[in-house]
């Protein structure tokens, strides 16, 4: 313990790519709410439209949803995870330059988002609109990101993995087997696929995935980061960290209701699942 | 329907996977000392103590 502290002193942190993300949530941040606000204006006047095809509600509300949830919480996300892990491991991140291919892959996806949204380029499924290219992207960078996030883990010199961590595992894992599964489809062009599942399959795997992804893109990564940033800004330690302990295990053995939610699809029983 | 042959087993694999980690975090002894990783994390590392100086940074 005594050495492993010790040793720390030499670590030098990677916060560019940490003031990369914070850069790139802010930026976002504005686009997806100047979108929020030209939809909104559509759905009180028709004369927002402009005329134009591009930018009607159809087209724009894709664009502002996917810039809200994957570019603006994304890159929140991603900043808090960095920043939070190399100081909860006590290491630098795994790899300089998987974060760099994480940062600017990720931004590319989202400038792709926006350039195939408006010209009406989508796959049709809810919070998952973008065509295959762009799903193989994504999955590409996730990978890279995963494989950033857990060498990080791999070479940590703190025994304990805080539980900000578990949080951030569950995060990670899951949204790579919720994107691949409900965005695997069978391109017919560049620009445009049919997925896999058809009608009824199809319903369910959307929403097996738009449940999960409100759970694990914006939920869990975010607990994580309050499990660390709270404490941190009052300096003062979470109320009961045992209690953060069973938060973290309870909360993600809801996994298997997954299969509860899927089976009782349409949502005919909802007053009976405790959560979502 | 059929599509749940899939989607079950799926679900509950990734249920039984993070049993599996959970299994191994406790015979690793992860979760035997419960009060002080929530004190240790508010140490600052040396990086941060020389950027803010004396004073406790905030975050």
């Amino acid at each position: 313990m005594e050495k492993s502290i010790l040793r720390s002193d030499h670590v030098v942190y990677d916060d560019d790519i940490v003031k990369k993300f914070i850069l790139a949530t802010l930026v976002w941040a504005g686009v997806a709410f100047t979108l929020g606000l030209i939809i909104a204006l559509q759905l009180a006047s028709y004369r927002f439209n402009l005329n134009l095809e591009w930018i009607t509600f159809g087209r724009l509300r894709p664009l502002h949803t996917n810039a809200a949830i994957f570019a603006f919480a994304g890159n929140a996300i991603f900043a808090g995870i960095y920043h939070s892990t190399q100081r909860l491991c006590k290491t630098r991140l795994f790899s300089d330059l998987f974060s760099r291919i994480h940062f600017w892959g990720w931004q590319l996806i989202i400038l792709s988002a926006a350039l195939t949204l408006p010209f009406g380029i989508t796959a049709g499924k809810e919070y998952a609109e973008l065509e295959w290219p762009i799903d193989i992207a994504i999955t590409l960078v996730w990978v890279v990101f995963a494989v950033n996030f857990f060498g990080t883990l791999a070479k940590r010199k703190e025994k304990h993995m805080y539980v900000a961590i578990w949080f951030y595992i569950a995060t990670i894992v899951t949204v790579a087997v919720l994107h691949i599964v409900n965005s695997i489809a069978i391109p017919v062009s560049m620009f445009k696929s049919y997925v896999v599942w058809a009608g009824i399959q199809d319903a369910l795997v959307q929403w097996w995935y738009g449940h999960n992804a409100v759970a694990f893109f914006l939920t869990t990564p975010f607990l994580g980061l309050m499990y660390y940033y709270v404490p941190k800004a009052v300096n003062r330690p979470v109320y009961s960290y045992r209690l953060s302990i069973v938060h973290f295990w309870a909360l993600v053995f809801y996994i298997f209701g997954q299969v509860h939610i899927i089976c009782f699809i349409p949502r005919s029983q909802i007053g009976l699942r405790p959560w979502g | 329907m059929s599509v749940l042959y899939l989607m079950v087993p799926m679900s509950l694999a990734l249920g039984f996977g993070f049993f599996a980690a959970f299994y191994w975090a406790v015979r690793q002894g992860q979760f035997d000392d419960v009060e002080t990783p929530a004190l240790r994390i508010l140490e600052d590392s040396p990086q941060e103590r020389k950027l803010h100086g004396k004073k406790h940074s905030q975050i």
